[in-house]
Order: C-alpha cells, then sequence, then structure tokens
C-alpha cells in the first residue's frame, strides 16, 4: 500500500468526518456518504434486474453483486446491457423489474443521478469530460468532497488536509506536472487520468468505469492498468471494457462477468471464463 | 515503503499542498493591475476639480460637457460590468438588462420627482405628469419615495427582486442559451409597454425629468454635479473590486464551469440554480444601482431607456471590451459610447450602422475584445524579448 493511499483513506479511519452528512441542496444529501452498509462483504447487489424497452429487454433477470474493494470487470459482446446495467445502477434508467441495492441499506431504484452520485457512485463516461477552460488543480479543486451550497462555495478555503489530498490525488493519476495546467490542453489519456482523479476527489465508494482504456495509445493503457492496480482493495471498482488483453492485464485473478444479451452467462476467472464453451460461442471465438 | 521514505513523501505533498493552496486563493488584482486601476482612478477623479477650479478659457479646464459625459458613460460601464458577470462568467446572455438599469433609475427617479416639490410648472403637490391625469393624490407605489433612504432601497430591491423572481423561474425550468436571451428580451419589451402607459404611474412617455434638487443641493450646480460624479467613480471601483472577488473565488470557478460544461457540474454535486441565481441577482442589483447613477446626472428617464436597442447596446459594449475580463466591458462601455458621441454630432444618421458594423468586425476579428487583443500583443511582445 502506498503512502499516498494510506494517507488519503486516514479520514475513514478516524470514523465519519464533518462533511460526511448533507451537501448540496437539500433534495440531494438526505443519503449519508458513510451510511453504506457493508457489513455483508457486498458494496452492490442487483437482483433479477430486467429493463425492457418497447418490449425489447435490454435487461433479463440480471443479478449480480460485488464485493467491497473488489475490481470486477465485465465483458460482453455489444447490445450485451452493459450500458444499460450502469444506467441501472446511476438512476439514469429506472429498472422494470428487480432490485438494486447499494451495499445493504440503499435502494438505487428510488435516488435520482445526482443523489447516487452523494451516496458514493461514481462514473467514468467513455468521453473524458472535465472543464476544459479549468486548470488540473481546480478541476480536482471542484470535484472534491465538500459542502457545495453557494454560500460556503463563495467563501471556500483551501484547507492544508484538502489541498494535500488533491496533491495525493495529482500524485496517483500522474499529473503533479500538469497541475497548472488547462485541462483542455492534456492529451486524451491524461484526460481520462483527470476525470478519474475528479471522481477520487468525490469519495466514491464504488466506481464505474466505461471503457476506460478507448483510444489510448498503449503506453496510456499501461498507466491506466496500474492506476486501476493502485485503486483495487480503496474503492470497489466496475470496469466494463472490449479490450480483452487489457481486462486479463487488469483482472489479476478477480472475478470476470460475461454479460450476454441481458443476462450474466458465465462469472469466473478470465481463465475460467475463457475456457467456458459458451463464452467461446458467443463471445470469445468471434 | 519505509517509515522514513513514507514520512518524506508525506512532508513533500504538504508542500505542494502549500503551492496549491496558494494557487487556489487568488489575488484579486495583480501588483501592476493595482498600480494601473489607481493610476487611472486618480486621474479620472482630478477631472471634475480641474472643471471646478480653472476658469473657461484656461489651458487645464475640463469642460462641464466632458465631466457630464464621462460620469454618464461610467454608468453605462457599471451596467457593462453587471451584464460581464452573467454573460462572460456564468454563460448567461441576457439582453433584458436595459430593464434593471431602467428600474434602478425610476427607483431613484422617484425620489427626484418629490423632491422638485411645489417647483413645478403647475405648483402642485404632485408631479406635473400627475396633474395632468388629474390625479390628487400619490399612487400606494409612491409610498415613503420622499425618503431619500427609501429610493435608494427600491433601487437595490426593485431589480434585484424581479431578477431573483424571474431568474428562480427560468433558471428552475433549465431555460437556457437563446431561449433565455429571447425571454428576457420579452421581458424587458413587456415592461416598456407598461411604462409607456400613463396609468402605470410613472410619467408615461415622457418619464421623469425636470429635477431640482437631490438631498436638498441644487441638481445643476458644479458641486453636485461633480458630487455625482465622484461617487459613479467610487461605485464603480466597488463593484469592479466586488465582482473580481467574486470571479477570483471558487464559486467563480464554479459558474464559468457551468458556463462550459452544466450537466457535468449538476454530476459532480452542484446544483447550478443557485449558482446562477446568485451572480444573475447581483448583476441585477449593479445594473439597477448604474440606472439610479445615470438619472440624476442625465436629468431624464424614461421608457425609451427600456427599449430593445439599449439593451443589446450593452451586450456590444461588453463584446467589444472582452467577454469574461471585467475590465474589459469598461473598456468597451467607454470606447462604444465614445463613438457614439462622436457619429452622432458629425454623422447621425449612420450610428446604427456603424454600431452593427462594430459587432460584425469584434465578432469575427476580435472575440476576446480589446482586452484580448492587448492580451495577445503583450505575449507576442514576451515572445518576442525572449
Amino acid at each position: 500500500m502506498s503512502a499516498e493511499w494510506r494517507a488519503l483513506h486516514q479520514a475513514d479511519a478516524e470514523g465519519p468526518n464533518d462533511d460526511g452528512g448533507p451537501s448540496g441542496q437539500a433534495s440531494y444529501g438526505r443519503v449519508n456518504p458513510r451510511g453504506v452498509d457493508t457489513t455483508h462483504g457486498a458494496i452492490l447487489y442487483l437482483d433479477g434486474i430486467t429493463v425492457s424497452f418497447d418490449g425489447f429487454k435490454a435487461l433479463s433477470d440480471l443479478t449480480l453483486d460485488i464485493g467491497v474493494g473488489e475490481l470486477r470487470c465485465i465483458i460482453g459482446p455489444n447490445g450485451a446491457g452493459k450500458t444499460t446495467m450502469m444506467d441501472v445502477i446511476t438512476g439514469k434508467t429506472r429498472p422494470t423489474a428487480g432490485s438494486a441495492f447499494f451495499g445493504q441499506n440503499i435502494d438505487l431504484t428510488t435516488l435520482n443521478e445526482a443523489q447516487i452520485a452523494h451516496a458514493g457512485i461514481g462514473r467514468k463516461f467513455q468521453r473524458p469530460t472535465v472543464f476544459e477552460q479549468h486548470t488540473v488543480l481546480e478541476n480536482l479543486e471542484l470535484a472534491m468532497k465538500t459542502d457545495k451550497r453557494v454560500r460556503p462555495t463563495l467563501f471556500s478555503r483551501l484547507t492544508s488536509e484538502q489541498a494535500d489530498r488533491i496533491a495525493q490525488t495529482l500524485a496517483l493519476i500522474r499529473l503533479t506536472d500538469e497541475a497548472y495546467r488547462v485541462a483542455g490542453l492534456l492529451s486524451h489519456g491524461q484526460k481520462q487520468w483527470l476525470e478519474i482523479g475528479m471522481l477520487l476527489m468525490q469519495e466514491p465508494q464504488l466506481l464505474l468505469l466505461d471503457e476506460p482504456v478507448a483510444g489510448m495509445t498503449d503506453a496510456e493503457t499501461e498507466r491506466t492498468g496500474e492506476l486501476l492496480h493502485e485503486l483495487r482493495g480503496h474503492h470497489s471498482l466496475m470496469v466494463v471494457e472490449h479490450d480483452m488483453d487489457f481486462v486479463s492485464r487488469i483482472a489479476d485473478g478477480g472475478k470476470v462477468t460475461v454479460l450476454h444479451e441481458g443476462a450474466v452467462l458465465a462469472e469466473g476467472t478470465m481463465a475460467q471464463v475463457q475456457a467456458d464453451a459458451r463464452v467461446i460461442e458467443v463471445y470469445l471465438g468471434r | 515503503m519505509t517509515h522514513a521514505s513514507e514520512q518524506r513523501m508525506n512532508s513533500a505533498s504538504s508542500r505542494a499542498g502549500e503551492l496549491y493552496t496558494a494557487a487556489l486563493r487568488r489575488p484579486l488584482f495583480s501588483p501592476k493591475a493595482w498600480i494601473a486601476l489607481t493610476v487611472v482612478t486618480m486621474v479620472l477623479a482630478l477631472l471634475p476639480l480641474l472643471n471646478l477650479v480653472f476658469p473657461a478659457g484656461h489651458t487645464l479646464h475640463v469642460s462641464a460637457y466632458a465631466v457630464a459625459l464621462l460620469g454618464k458613460f461610467m454608468c453605462y460601464a457599471l451596467a457593462a460590468l453587471a451584464l460581464d458577470l452573467v454573460w462572460g462568467y456564468a454563460g448567461i446572455l441576457s439582453l433584458g438588462h436595459g430593464l434593471f438599469f431602467a428600474l434602478g433609475g425610476y427607483a431613484h427617479g422617484m425620489y427626484l420627482m418629490r423632491a422638485i416639490g411645489q417647483d413645478g410648472v403647475y405648483q402642485s403637490n404632485v408631479p406635473d405628469f400627475m396633474v395632468f391625469l388629474n390625479w390628487k393624490d400619490y399612487p400606494w407605489y409612491w409610498a415613503f419615495t420622499e425618503h431619500f433612504w427609501y429610493a435608494m432601497l427600491l433601487v437595490v430591491l426593485v431589480p434585484g427582486g424581479l431578477a431573483f423572481l424571474f431568474g428562480y423561474f427560468a433558471f428552475r425550468s433549465r431555460i437556457k442559451g437563446v431561449y433565455f436571451s429571447i425571454i428576457t428580451q420579452a421581458l424587458t419589451f413587456a415592461a416598456m409597454l407598461l411604462f409607456f402607459r400613463n396609468d402605470t404611474g410613472f410619467g408615461g412617455n415622457n418619464g421623469f425629468t425636470d429635477f431640482k434638487r437631490i438631498l436638498g443641493f441644487d441638481i445643476t450646480a458644479p458641486g453636485t454635479r461633480a458630487t455625482l460624479y465622484w461617487v459613479t467613480l467610487a461605485v464603480l471601483l466597488g463593484a469592479l473590486v466586488l465582482a473580481r472577488a467574486v470571479t477570483q473565488s471558487k464559486l467563480g470557478r464554479v459558474l464559468t464551469a457551468v458556463r462550459d460544461a452544466e450537466s457535468r457540474v449538476r454530476f459532480i454535486g452542484y446544483e447550478p440554480l443557485g449558482f446562477k441565481l446568485f451572480v444573475w441577482t447581483l448583476s441585477a442589483v449593479m445594473c439597477g444601482i448604474a440606472g439610479a447613477l445615470y438619472v440624476p446626472q442625465v436629468g431624464i428617464i424614461n421608457p425609451g431607456e427600456m427599449s430593445t436597442e439599449n439593451s443589446i447596446e450593452m451586450v456590444i459594449w461588453v463584446a467589444t471590451g472582452g467577454r469574461g475580463t471585467l475590465i474589459g466591458p469598461i473598456i468597451g462601455a467607454g470606447t462604444v459610447n465614445g463613438l457614439k458621441t462622436w457619429f452622432t454630432s458629425v454623422f447621425p444618421e449612420f450610428w446604427l450602422y456603424a454600431l452593427g458594423l462594430i459587432f460584425v468586425l469584434v465578432t469575427l476579428f476580435l472575440p476576446q475584445g480589446i482586452v484580448g487583443l492587448a492580451r495577445r500583443w503583450m505575449t507576442r511582445r514576451q515572445e518576442r524579448a525572449i
């Protein structure tokens, strides 16, 4: 475990901190981000999720759970329901049937996108979306978990702990040298890392990454793999990816889930999945 | 990792942290900008003195006309500064800031009308236009306007309150971009029609004029005019510092983030409504104050101030000076109005064409306005120096 990470997570060790309570407008912070009950060892439960659009079932009876600190890779051919599943988890799409729980106690199907983000689920979309006119430093500052209402923002002064957290995140995403650069000038890969950094500044319990290495150079892909390794164990991660080499590199003996036609086709280590006859037929064999 | 190296790393990161804290606590102005600001303010403050001290014909004499003109330009500059706060920083293009300007002007105008007392043409207790309408008493909404402080309260509360209400519903419904601009324009137009009516009780077509005194002082006396000029200069400077403080804060960074990617801002946990409403209302109040300072200096306020052209002209001042720079709109308001004064005396019928041309040229060749041009020159000079 790196020093950066130990320092980053000191706040967690010291128990609930002040700004864990409602932040943002009243309709938001009703869910205490510290209030996720993970006593049963799972951060996310999807049970019998079905989503149908005009009769077409994007997800049919999908059941999946992700453990605390797990790095789970999700693979599957196009149209397997990967993105719809992420939409259900982040509140963008409501399931037609089934239940989705964050920990044991937070019912995701009753919350909106902002509430889910506040509860501690961070999502990185395929296209990097950072604030291009702001510096890297300012991007991280804006994303940082704190009281985000108008008045506290107007009089906000960075505390030394917050500055340290920014410094640690910068080191983790390897953008320390670019701290004062305008984000619009970063390379594609750097923008992706910055966005991951912005998610980390929000201290999420569960990170959803949608094709994090799409469009990256080999070196950037390599670097992203290292970054995900460093996050493993500190955050629960769900990585949806097409790039099989990348998946086998980051899965590292962990569980891989194969989706097909809106349901789980196979689950197991990369080696087990690759040996599964059905998986070979629908996905790998092609 | 050993304990020692871990400690070393922590202290390294906290040193970096101090740098970041410093970088995010942006100064109001750079030392150079402070000096420039002080010099310009002092020169501007000196002009009325030159008018008062030196007799006409003296080489150092500045005409009363020039002082009055500059006083008026500073009011326009304040309005442009207010518009830049919302347009340049939050990306909200208002085509209705003339309304807030006029409302501030009318609020102050009510006091000035009552200060006329019985010195009007009809020597009545009520203003001449009310005599015309056969009104014996002031309508209810004129209550207390004989008190200067109450009128000043209205100058802040009426534009601010209207902006808050309108902004709340518009921003809550997520009305953005050109739709928002059109609605502000429609609102201003509706208000103009309302103020044109005699029954509204604000002097109809003619508005308020023939002011005699302010706080007991003769409003046309050179001393009073100089004082109004200095007050305007002080308010403009104060507004610039306040606007700068807002835009340099974290809130300013949230605003520019809203301008660039609003949905992303919402996604990282800010509710844009409150931020937009804050800057929108602040801007309207500033614009109202600009109107209130304008009326005693030009001696008239009528519904023409709410016309479409006026609000659009404000946008052109901001664009010409440089959107999102605060100082740019002040320069732009001065430049465009200086040109306007010259044009309307030399080729009055061509001014609107010239204005249109300025807007086209600025849009095509100076997207960052005059300030952007100056910045480009400075970086080029620095590069050459290296």
